[in-house]
């Protein structure tokens, strides 16, 4: 290939304490195409967008910018480099209007030197119309949803010339149709000669919109080349250096007796008249549309917002449960969806954070015992294969992935009888996500008994033994068996049950 | 795949390489250079009774200053510990105009330091307010009750064997309150690095959501740990009442902002998450010794203040020089 590259990147080495991130790693990057960066969680491709943009700087190795050798010593210099990078949660700021984002640092000036705010609305608009956006620039920002914010992040990228735009799993919160309207952005770009680094989990995806790919596995290349000339299963192989069946595991559930009893639950706003039963060794799927009120009831079960009405009988023994602690104590756990806020404590050493909610059984007395509490963060973590340097590595040096690992190992060791998971793979790698179906199979036939909150249907249909289906905080049906299919499914969850029945 | 062939130990560096490394042996070798300092500069400096003199400079403080390294670790900040000390010695003063023995006298401090804090927590945790904003306010409403009570005077005449607690001595030039310092500091070190209640400090001061996730009570703790801020400064105030002998509305006018500078010096992290208590031991005796030193040199109280002041500024830059230095090491 003789193109040549906008920006490389050459034998970049970066470690951090007890763990290489990245180990003479290769990327290329060139104008007018799109570049897929692919690998699992933990593969190094997070601390590769922050090599690029400037806020790592690599221990080895050179950054190329046209060619010529370049040191980003600041994410400043990456900006004034070309390079742009939009995240997964966008850095924008909710308080400032539109145009202020787009122009934040380089707005244009009067000659007062003051800033100009007709012309930076003017050139707003502008951008905003050359991307095909129907956004008032006077907007506040927090009043846009996720996928106007994405377009006010490119336009921010057009807005600085940027030669070189990076997008972190831009299509994670985006609906079918703003994909599409994302990716013929993309084509745009494209045409106007930029380079792009485009980051994503999802192979269909990847495979329409690349042009070439970039796989790494543990901080290391594994295999670059066109798109064109790879199959999808070539290209898992080698994200994961291992074949990955996708058939969810099978399992042989025997009907046991009833665990937990829910009924009458009601939330002034959010849900109402919810019942079920769980069996002991069971998976229950809670299906639903975003907003079905899933997740506010599992969190209402587990103690932190208080139900107005609702019984919840454990093992036939009516308890009240009125805090999270209530809950733990009941056998009763919740692994929340947002695991960065509410999950991980990321100042604290993986131990302590495995600990956390078992202290009464590590410590004798209300005093610590280090010991036990290393052997039971042991047990867990390996049991998830967690990758760490020690078990007193603060969490917040571990990659997304392994976080994660930690939070459910964290629950685990609570030793609950039931475990209500909130999206569990959501946002996680192809490999991770076998292991973890994988664990809910085995603890399942260990005689757990788990709720599974899940928006993916493939996942939902392969895991569960029954699913619920919530629509507007109430439950529409309950399926299993050969009632149990993908379009029965969004029929009740979408609320078209009579017409189309 | 084969799961749990993968080893991984509990730790990377042993704890003596980790102690060697803390902010605790920097402050350590401070405190030392301070002495040594302090004992060339004056000839009066390395005497058995003016080194126990000393001792008063910091121990009520840093009585306080256990509880309140709790409460800063937890995320949280009590201001008005100053003022908990002047209603808490008004209500003595009082207390002892209407016949109080010393026995009354020592539980109506305790007790009206107890309440300022339980005023301060139902605020904070019951009612979800800054408590910076808190006990701003409570700052100005305990001194102010004070100020009402006893306008420009003051109480004096507190029974003989009341003096024992700010005056008295266990042992030669061994004090009653640093008798009392050392074993609060031994207390509150297991409470706070030894024990459940200590833990959930740490995690709720990392991040209060998750610790509530995980099952911890996190205002019911926080609510004890303004209590605990409180009765310190009820001990603090029996203490320093004794000691001086008498009660004006402007007692221990400041001491707030001394405290958190001990806290904030011992090493805890002014936002939360954390600190140690052996820390702020040592931060006491550098901030007792420099007060010390600068006295017996005859520096004006002015000019002790422009000291403490810029402790403060370089204590909160220190560690984060410290923590680049660290890191560019690590990398």
């Amino acid at each position: 290939m003789s193109r040549a590259a906008v920006v490389s990147l050459d034998g970049i080495t970066k470690t951090f304490p007890g763990v290489r991130a990245l180990s003479d790693v290769t990327l290329n990057l060139y104008p007018g195409e799109v570049t897929a960066l692919v690998g699992e969680n933990g593969a190094g491709k997070s601390t590769t967008v922050k090599v690029l943009t400037g806020i790592y700087k690599p221990d080895a190795g050179v950054i190329r910018v046209g060619g010529k050798v370049t040191r980003f010593a600041t994410a400043h210099d990456a900006t004034r480099a070309g390079i742009t990078a939009i995240h997964q949660e966008t850095v924008l700021f909710d308080e400032l209007s539109v145009a202020e984002n787009i122009f934040l640092g380089h707005a244009p000036l009067t000659s007062w030197g003051l800033i100009d705010r007709a012309e930076t609305h003017r050139r707003a608009s502008e951008l905003l119309a050359e991307i095909g956006a129907q956004i008032d620039p006077s907007t506040r920002l927090r009043d846009l949803g996720i996928a106007s914010k994405h377009l006010v992040a490119i336009a921010r990228a057009l807005s600085i010339d940027a030669r070189v735009v990076i997008m972190d799993e831009p299509t994670a919160a985006l609906s079918q149709k703003e994909i599409r309207e994302l990716f013929a952005l993309i084509e745009q770009l494209k045409a106007q000669g930029k380079a792009i680094l485009f980051i994503s989990h999802k192979f269909d995806e990847i495979f329409h919109i690349a042009d070439n790919y970039t796989a790494f596995r543990d901080g290391e290349l594994v295999g670059e080349g066109r798109i064109s000339e790879v199959t999808e299963a070539e290209l898992v192989q080698l994200m994961v250096g291992r074949a990955v069946d996708q058939i969810y595991p099978k399992r042989d559930p025997h009907p046991m007796e009833d665990v937990l009893e829910v009924a009458g639950y009601a939330h002034p706003t959010e849900f109402a008249d919810i019942g079920f039963k769980l069996r002991k060794g069971e998976i229950l799927g809670f299906y639903g549309l975003v907003g079905a009120g899933r997740s506010e009831f599992m969190q209402s079960l587990f103690g932190i917002t208080r139900p107005s009405h609702g019984t919840t009988r454990i093992n036939g023994a009516e308890k009240s449960i009125r805090s999270p602690a209530d809950a733990i104590a009941n056998g009763i756990v919740y692994v929340p969806e947002d695991r960065g806020k509410q999950g991980a404590i990321i100042g604290l050493p993986i131990f302590q954070n495995v600990t956390l909610p078992s202290l009464g059984n590590t410590s004798r007395n209300g005093f610590l015992r280090m010991t036990k509490e290393f052997e039971l963060a042991r047990e867990y973590t390996q049991r998830l294969d967690l990758r760490a340097a020690s078990l007193d590595q603060e969490v917040g040096n571990l990659s997304g992935g392994n976080q994660q690992k930690v939070v459910i190992a964290k629950w685990l060791s609570t030793r609950p009888q039931v475990i209500i998971l909130d999206e569990p793979t959501k946002g996680i790698d192809i490999g991770s996500k076998a292991a973890v179906h994988e664990f809910m199979s085995e603890l399942a036939a260990q005689g757990l008994s788990i709720i599974m909150v899940s928006s993916e249907i493939p996942e939902i249909i392969g895991m569960s033994d029954r699913v619920i289906v919530m629509r507007e905080g109430r439950i529409v049906a309950e399926l299993s068996g050969d009632d149990l299919s993908p379009e029965e499914l969004v029929r009740h969850a979408s609320g078209i049950v009579e017409t189309a029945a | 795949m084969s799961l749990a062939d993968r080893h991984i130990p509990d730790r990377l560096t042993g704890r003596g390489a980790q102690l060697l490394r803390s902010w605790e042996t920097l402050l350590l070798l401070v405190a030392v250079g301070i002495f040594v300092l302090n004992s060339f500069a004056s000839p009066y400096f390395l005497n058995a009774w003016n080194l126990s003199d000393a001792t008063f400079n910091f121990t009520e403080k840093a009585m306080i200053a256990f509880a309140m390294a709790l409460l800063i670790i937890s995320g949280e900040i009590d201001l008005s510990v100053a003022s908990i000390i002047a209603l808490a010695s008004t209500a003595m003063g009082l207390a002892m105009q209407w016949g109080a023995g010393t026995s009354e006298l020592v539980l109506i401090g305790l007790l009206v330091g107890l309440l300022c804090g339980a005023f301060n927590a139902v605020f904070v945790t019951v009612l979800g307010l800054p408590s910076i904003v808190v006990t701003i306010g409570t700052m100005s409403l305990f001194r102010g009750i004070s100020y009402i009570i006893l306008g420009d005077g003051a109480f004096r005449g507190y029974p003989p064997s009341f003096a024992y607690f700010g005056q008295g001595y266990v042992f030669w030039v061994i004090s009653f309150e640093l008798v009392l310092f050392a074993l609060l500091a031994l207390l509150y070190g297991v409470v706070l690095h030894k024990t459940n209640f200590g833990r959930a400090i740490f995690a709720i001061g990392n991040n209060p959501t998750a610790a509530m996730f995980s099952g911890i009570r996190v205002q019911r703790i926080k609510f004890i740990l303004f209590l605990l801020t409180g009765l310190m400064s009820g001990v603090a105030a029996v203490c320093l009442t004794s000691r001086l002998g008498s009660t004006r509305p402007s007692i221990a006018t400041g001491m707030e902002l001394e405290v958190v500078t001990m806290v904030v010096l011992g090493g805890v992290n002014i936002l939360g998450g954390s600190g140690s208590i052996p820390g702020v031991v040592i931060a006491a005796c550098v901030m007792g010794l420099v007060t010390f030193g600068l006295g017996l040199l005859n520096v004006p109280g002015i000019v002790m203040s422009i000291f403490i002041g810029l402790l403060l500024i370089g204590v909160i830059a220190l560690p984060r020089l410290w923590r680049l230095w660290s890191q560019r090491r690590k990398t």
